[in-house]
C-alpha cells in the first residue's frame, strides 16, 4: 500500500516497522502493567468494589435513572434546538440585511460563550425569577443552556446544508415560478434536512457529553451525578468512575457509528442531490472562512 | 452597580480571566504537540501505532470532558500519584486541568491535522520520494508544511472551543472564570449583569482569536 | 426507497430518546408538594451520607436523618409509605422550603443566623461537632497538626474554611464534589485528614469497605445544631415538629435511632438536645 506519506515498504522498512511495533508494544504493555499494578496496590481491583455492577440493583437504583435523565436532557435539547436553529439558519440567508445581521449576531454570540456559563446563568435565573420547582430546575437549566448553544451551532449546520445544495435547485425553482418562501420550504429545506441528518446526529454526541457538566456544576441528576450517590453507598469511587466512562463511550460510539452509517447511506443514495453534511463537514462549518458575518469560527463540535 | 466585583479577591475578576487565558495557552501548546504526535501515529506505516491512535481518538472523543477532568484529580493524582510536581493542591489542580484538557483536545487536533494531511495530493509525496527523501524528510519538508497551512482554519476552531472548554476546570476547583461566575451569581442579586460581564469576557477572548486566525488561514491557504 | 429507510431510522432514534424521556419523569408529576393533609408528604433529605441520609441500593433510604424524618412525619399524620423523600442538596435547601417543594427538611441542616433569616428551624435534634477523620495509625491529634498536611473537604463547605482561617492556616486544602471522594482520597493516602461534622464522618468510617481503617480525632472544632427546616412562618408545622421531636426523645425512639445508625460507627454522640436550645 502507498499513501501520501510513504511508499509500499521494502525489506528494510519492513524490518524497521517490526522493530517499531515491538518497541511500541513494550511501551504500551509497560503502561498497562503499571496502571494495573497501581490499581491493585491501592486496593481498587478488589472484587467487592466491582461486584455491584454485576448486580441489577446498582443499575436500577442509580445508573439507569441517571442515564435516563442524561438522554432526556439531550433529547429535549435537540428537539427544541432544531427548529430554533433552522429558523436562525434561514434568517442568516435572508435577503434583508437587517434580518441577516441580527440573526448572525445572535448566533455568533451564543457560539462564543461556554455552555457552562449559559447553564449557570439559566439555573440562577430560574431560581429567582420563575416558579420552576427545585427538583426540576437543574433539568430546565441544563436544557436551556444546551438549547441556546446548540441552536446556534445547528443554525450554521442548516445554513451550510442549504448552501451545499446545487445552485440549479434554486434556479429551477425560480424558473417554474416558485416564490422565495416556497423555494425554501418545498425545495431547499427538505433536501437540506436530509443532507444534515448525519451532522445532527453527531451534534447529539456533543449534547450528551455536555449534560455531564450540569451534573457536576448545578446538581442535575444525570449519569455522572447519580454515580456519586452510588459511590456513597458502595464506597467505590474509582471503579464507578470507570464504569460510567465506559457507558458514555458506548453510548456516544453508537451515536457516532449511526451518524457514519447515515452519511454513507445518504452519499450512495441516488435520489438526493449528493450534498451530505458529515461530521467532517460540521467541523468545516465552524472554520473561519465560512463563519459568516463576523468571520469567527466559534468552535462548535467539540 | 459594579461595586460587588471588588468584594471578590480569591480570585478577582481579572485574575479569573487571566487563569482562563493561562489554561488556554498551556493546554493549547500541549494539545498541539500531543495531537500532532497522535496524528503521526494514525498515519504511520506501523499498524500497532495506527491502531493506538485510532483507539485513542475514538475513546477520548466520546468521553465527556467533565469526566476526564475530574478523573485527573480523583484518579491520576489520588490513585496513580501523578501529582504534577506540586504538593499544593491549587497548583496541582491547575496543572491537572491542563493535562485533562490536553488529553481531550489532542484528539480533535489529531483529527484536524489528519484531515489536513489528506488534503495534500499524493503527487506531492511521490515527487518527494522520487527525489530520494526519506519518510521523516517527506513528512517534515513536504507534507506537514502544506498540511499545517490547510488546517489553520480547523485548528483555530479547536482553539476557540478549547478556550470555552477551560471552564470545565471549575469542576475540580480551578479558580477560573466559570468558577468565579458560579460564586458571584449565587451570592449577588444582579444575575443579569454578572451573566453579561462573563459573556462579554468570553466574547473578548474568542472573537479576536477567531478573526485573526481566520485571516491567517486565508492568507496562508495553499492555492491549488 | 433508500432515503425512506434512512428517515425511518432517524425517526426511530428520536423516538427511542423520547421514550427514555418519558420513563424518567414519572416521579415528578405529583406537584402537590406536601400541601399538608394530602395523602403524600415530601421530605427533603441527603442521598449520599451514610448514617444520616443514604439512598440504599434497593431504593429505600436509611440514616438518622431519615429515621427522625419518618418519626416526625408519622406524628404529622403520615405513614411511612406516604412519605416521599426528595434529595435536597445543601445549596438548594432554603429555596426548596421557600417554594414549598418539600414540607420539611432533615438533611444535616445546621441552625445558624444566616439561615434563620430565610427558614424556621424545629429542634435541634442532634448536636454534632466539626471534627477530623484520619487513618487509624495517624498521629494527627490536634487541628494545629494539620499545618503542612493535606486536608480534604467539599467545595464551598464552611468546615474547610473554618480550619484554614482559624486553626491551621498552613493546611493544604483539597476540595472535591462529595464526601465519598474525600474518604477515597484519605484511603489512598492522597490526603491526611477529612473535615466536616463528626456525625457525617462517623457514617463513612462505619461503611463495610472502610471498617477499621479510620478514626475520628475527637476534636470539637465547632457546634453544629441539626434542626428541621420548615418554611418561614409555618408555625403550625413547626410546633407539631417540635412536639414530635420531644415525644421521640421521651419515648426513647431517639435513642433507638441513634443506636441503629451511629452504633456501628462507634460514634460518641451528645445527649438529645432540648428543643430550642441552640449551643453556640
Amino acid at each position: 500500500m502507498s499513501s501520501v506519506l510513504y511508499d509500499a515498504p521494502g525489506p528494510r522498512a519492513k524490518r524497521r516497522n517490526v522493530l517499531f511495533s515491538v518497541i511500541f508494544f513494550l511501551l504500551l504493555a509497560l503502561l498497562v502493567w503499571w496502571a494495573w499494578k497501581t490499581l491493585d496496590d491501592k486496593g481498587q481491583l478488589e472484587w467487592a468494589l466491582w461486584k455491584p455492577f454485576t448486580q441489577s440493583e446498582a443499575w436500577t437504583t442509580y445508573l439507569l435513572p441517571g442515564l435516563a435523565d442524561t438522554l432526556k436532557a439531550a433529547a429535549l435539547a435537540m428537539v427544541i434546538a432544531l427548529p430554533l436553529g433552522a429558523l436562525f439558519g434561514i434568517a442568516r440567508l435572508s435577503d434583508h440585511r437587517w434580518v441577516r445581521v441580527s440573526a448572525g449576531a445572535v448566533v455568533e454570540f451564543f457560539r462564543a460563550i461556554p455552555v457552562l456559563l449559559l447553564m449557570l446563568f439559566a439555573n440562577e435565573f430560574y431560581a429567582r425569577s420563575t416558579d420552576v420547582s427545585t427538583a426540576d430546575r437543574p433539568l430546565y437549566a441544563v436544557v436551556t443552556g444546551l438549547v441556546l448553544y446548540n441552536a446556534s451551532v445547528l443554525a450554521e449546520v442548516v445554513r451550510a446544508g442549504i448552501l451545499a445544495l446545487p445552485k440549479g435547485q434554486t434556479e429551477a425553482a425560480y424558473a417554474i415560478g416558485l416564490r422565495k418562501g416556497q423555494t425554501m420550504s418545498s425545495i431547499l429545506l427538505p433536501q437540506a434536512v436530509t443532507a444534515m441528518l448525519p451532522a445532527i446526529v453527531s451534534q447529539l454526541v456533543v449534547i450528551v457529553k455536555d449534560t455531564a457538566l450540569g451534573g457536576v456544576m448545578i446538581g442535575f441528576t444525570e449519569l455522572l451525578n447519580t454515580r456519586s450517590t452510588l459511590a456513597a453507598f458502595y464506597a467505590n469511587v474509582i471503579p464507578s468512575f470507570i464504569v460510567v466512562a465506559v457507558i458514555y463511550i458506548i453510548l456516544n460510539f453508537i451515536l457516532t457509528s449511526f451518524a457514519g452509517w447515515l452519511e454513507k447511506r445518504l452519499r450512495r443514495s441516488k435520489r438526493s442531490t449528493g450534498a451530505v453534511l458529515g461530521k467532517e463537514k460540521v467541523d468545516d462549518i465552524n472554520a473561519a472562512e465560512v463563519g459568516g458575518t463576523f468571520g469567527t469560527g466559534a468552535g462548535g463540535s467539540i | 452597580m459594579f461595586d460587588f466585583i471588588s468584594d471578590y479577591d480569591n480570585p478577582t475578576l481579572l485574575g479569573a480571566f487571566w487563569m482562563t487565558v493561562k489554561l488556554t495557552f498551556f493546554s493549547g501548546i500541549g494539545s498541539l504537540v500531543w495531537g500532532t504526535l497522535l496524528a503521526a501515529m494514525r498515519v504511520s506505516p506501523v499498524p500497532l501505532m495506527r491502531g493506538f491512535g485510532t483507539a485513542y481518538v475514538n475513546i477520548v472523543r466520546n468521553i465527556p470532558l467533565t469526566v476526564i477532568i475530574i478523573f485527573t484529580s480523583l484518579g491520576l493524582a489520588d490513585i496513580f500519584g501523578v501529582t504534577m510536581g506540586s504538593k499544593v493542591f491549587e497548583t496541582r489542580d491547575f496543572r491537572l486541568a491542563i493535562l485533562g484538557l490536553v488529553a481531550y483536545t489532542a484528539a480533535f487536533v489529531c483529527e484536524a491535522i489528519r484531515s489536513g494531511i489528506n488534503t495534500v495530493p499524493l503527487g506531492q509525496a511521490e515527487a518527494a520520494r522520487a527525489m530520494g527523501l526519506s519518510f521523516s524528510q517527506t513528512l517534515r519538508h513536504i507534507v506537514l508544511p502544506q498540511a499545517f497551512r490547510s488546517v489553520i482554519g480547523p485548528l483555530a476552531n479547536v482553539l476557540i472551543a478549547l478556550t470555552k472548554n477551560t471552564t470545565v476546570a471549575a469542576a475540580i476547583g480551578v479558580a477560573e472564570a466559570a468558577y468565579l461566575m458560579k460564586e458571584m451569581i449565587e451570592n449577588e442579586a444582579q444575575t443579569l449583569l454578572i451573566g453579561a460581564i462573563f459573556a462579554f469576557g468570553f466574547v473578548v477572548l474568542t472573537l479576536p482569536t477567531g478573526l485573526f486566525l481566520g485571516w491567517l488561514s486565508k492568507r496562508l491557504a495553499v492555492k491549488r | 426507497m433508500k432515503l425512506r429507510k434512512v428517515t425511518a431510522a432517524s425517526a426511530a432514534v428520536l423516538a427511542l430518546a423520547l421514550t427514555a424521556t418519558a420513563c424518567g419523569s414519572d416521579d415528578k408529576d405529583s406537584d402537590s408538594a406536601g400541601a399538608g393533609g394530602g395523602d403524600k408528604i415530601k421530605v427533603g433529605i441527603k442521598y449520599d451520607q451514610p448514617g444520616l441520609g443514604l439512598k440504599e441500593s434497593d431504593g429505600s433510604f436509611s440514616g438518622f436523618d431519615v429515621d427522625v424524618a419518618t418519626y416526625v412525619a408519622k406524628e404529622l399524620g403520615y405513614d411511612a409509605d406516604q412519605i416521599e423523600f426528595v434529595e435536597t442538596k445543601s445549596a438548594d435547601r432554603e429555596n426548596a422550603l421557600a417554594r414549598g417543594d418539600v414540607k420539611f427538611i432533615a438533611a444535616t441542616y445546621s441552625i445558624n443566623e444566616e439561615r434563620q433569616k430565610k427558614v424556621d428551624f424545629g429542634g435541634p435534634y442532634l448536636l454534632a461537632h466539626q471534627d477530623l477523620l484520619v487513618k487509624s495509625d495517624s498521629d494527627i491529634t490536634e487541628a494545629t497538626d494539620l499545618n503542612g498536611k493535606n486536608l480534604c473537604s467539599v467545595t464551598g463547605s464552611t468546615s474547610a474554611q473554618n480550619v484554614r482561617d482559624k486553626l491551621a492556616p498552613k493546611a493544604n486544602l483539597k476540595q472535591v464534589g462529595g464526601y465519598s471522594e474525600c474518604i477515597a482520597a484519605l484511603q489512598s493516602g492522597a490526603v491526611d485528614a477529612v473535615t466536616t461534622d463528626d456525625s457525617i464522618l462517623a457514617g463513612f468510617a462505619a461503611q463495610q469497605q472502610y471498617k477499621g481503617q479510620f478514626k475520628l480525632a475527637g476534636l470539637k472544632l465547632s457546634n453544629e445544631n441539626y434542626g428541621i427546616g420548615v418554611k418561614k412562618g409555618d408555625t403550625e408545622t413547626l410546633n407539631k415538629i417540635n412536639d414530635a421531636l420531644e415525644k421521640m426523645v421521651s419515648e426513647k425512639a431517639w435513642d433507638k435511632a441513634v443506636q441503629d445508625n451511629f452504633g456501628p460507627a462507634n460514634y460518641k454522640n451528645e445527649p438529645a438536645p432540648k428543643i430550642g436550645n441552640i449551643v453556640k
